[in-house]
């Protein structure tokens, strides 16, 4: 993924930014939608999340300064949301839930085991970048707890042994994620 | 708001409420803590700071209106007619000595090690509200120092996230270098995208922030043990100057 950066370089670019990244547009364009309007940062931090899989210090600033907004408050307000990533986040994730709820049922194990299984802190991602592992607050699907979120799929009922299993699984497709992740 | 002073001839208060017991009148739009001070009854504070806009933020000027249980704020509170404000009753009390108490079981606020001790608004509010001991179990956070601008220090163990510092960035020097980043018990004062102060290029070393922080937690470089002396209220000098457009040259109309 994070090869991609250069291939839209080209005489012919209309982003504005000196790198020529064409994902850049797309987040000039969301910015252009809300008129570039201050109280827009959320919606506009969400589009570069989305176009660039995680928010990097070079966005963020890119984000302030077309904003006019001061780089202190955008990192604050970016930082407050769980949502937001700063790290180029694994090929493959899991969220474990930490809710009321599933810590009823055992999150904490969940957390435990799978941070024990990658050699992995919660809240990051392991060496050779194939995994990240986050933690959540609610998720609303307490009915189905404990729950984790598997490369964005909602697992309900995910003790520890089989959270294990369910992310091996998902490791093991890696290759075939790759081609459809290019944006 | 309460940066000028009411004027001999300007409006007259007129707003009847009962202040601890006693019928007063209030200006229209003036906040409970502007009335109580202008009459003055002490109502303690800790993120307000004249000068610089409402953060509201520390809860620790609350006050009773009505004999309700929800306590609101005297700082962001305009008064209205007929309110009966009480701001010193036991319930009061206790709830400002708790407020006080969770600020310093959240930081290290280890007096006899600081820069500000013997010129601190946490360690005065602590000695005026008979604090002498924290029930809550201390959390000994493990924070760094920021050390790295040439003429001042951030020790963040200190900070009670008032967010003066941010306001008058802000506010009144037009820079907004720092924020609150993070929440919750995570919540913490950064510079620009959480870089080193000294690394910040918004920062213009004005100093306003090291003046009206309310702890040791921004001190001028090089200062030891007790010596940090503050001056938030140069603040309210300043606003007041800015407001009335002091320094402007006005033309004096051709006789
Ligand atoms: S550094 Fe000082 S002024 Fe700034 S938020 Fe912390 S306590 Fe308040
Ligand atoms: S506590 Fe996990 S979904 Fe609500
Ligand atoms: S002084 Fe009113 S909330 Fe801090």
């Amino acid at each position: 993924m994070p090869t991609a950066d250069t291939e839209t370089k080209g005489p012919g670019a209309t982003s504005d930014h000196p790198s020529g990244d064409d994902r850049f547009e797309l987040l000039d364009k969301a910015m252009r939608r809300g008129r570039y309007g201050q109280d827009q940062l959320i919606e506009v931090l969400h589009v570069a999340q989305e176009v660039f899989g995680y928010l990097s210090e070079d966005l963020l600033l890119y984000v302030a300064r077309a904003l006019r907004l001061p780089p202190s408050r955008v990192y604050g307000v970016a930082t407050f949301y769980h949502l937001f990533t700063f790290d180029p986040p694994g090929d493959h994730s899991a969220t474990v839930c930490t809710g009321t709820a599933c810590f009823v049922k055992g999150a904490n194990d969940v957390v435990d085991a799978l941070a024990r299984e990658h050699r992995v802190a919660p809240g990051s991602t392991t060496e050779d970048g194939r995994f990240t592992l986050k933690t959540a607050r609610c998720l609303g699907s307490c009915g189905m707890a404990p729950v984790v979120v598997v490369d964005g799929e909602v697992r309900g009922h995910l003790h520890a042994d089989a959270a294990i299993d369910e992310v091996a699984a998902r490791l093991a497709t890696t290759d075939d994620r790759d081609s459809e992740e290019a944006v | 708001m309460s940066l000028t002073p009411p004027r001999p001839g300007g409006p007259r208060p007129n707003v009847p409420v009962i202040l601890d017991g006693e019928e007063v009148l209030a200006f229209d739009g003036e906040t409970i803590l502007d009335l109580a001070r202008r009459l003055g009854s002490p109502i303690p504070t800790l993120c307000y700071l004249d000068g610089l806009s409402v953060h509201g933020g520390c809860r620790l000027c609350v006050v009773e209106v009505n004999g309700d249980n929800r306590l609101p704020l005297a700082c962001a509170t305009p008064v209205s007619s007929e309110m009966d404000i009480r701001t010193d009753t036991s319930s009061l009390r206790d709830h400002r000595r708790r407020v006080i108490e969770l600020l310093f079981a959240e930081g290290n606020h280890i007096c006899a090690s600081c820069v500000s001790s013997g010129a601190c608004e946490l360690q005065d509010l602590a000695a005026e509200n008979d604090v002498d001991h924290i029930h809550y179990a201390l959390e000994f956070p493990r924070i760094d120092v920021d050390a790295t601008h040439p003429k001042y220090v951030l020790d963040r163990e200190r900070c009670v996230l008032c967010t003066r510092c941010v306001r008058v960035c802000d506010e009144v020097e037009g820079a907004h270098v720092w924020d609150i980043a993070q929440r919750g018990s995570q919540s913490t004062l950064v510079a620009e995208l959480g870089k080193p102060w000294g690394d910040a290029t918004s920062c213009t070393w004005c100093g306003k922030c090291v003046l009206v922080c309310p702890t040791g937690a921004l001190s001028f470089k090089g200062r030891s043990t007790g010596e940090m002396r503050h001056d938030p209220d140069v603040i309210a000098f300043l606003a007041r100057l800015r407001d009335e457009g002091e320094w402007i040259d006005r033309e004096e109309p051709a006789p």
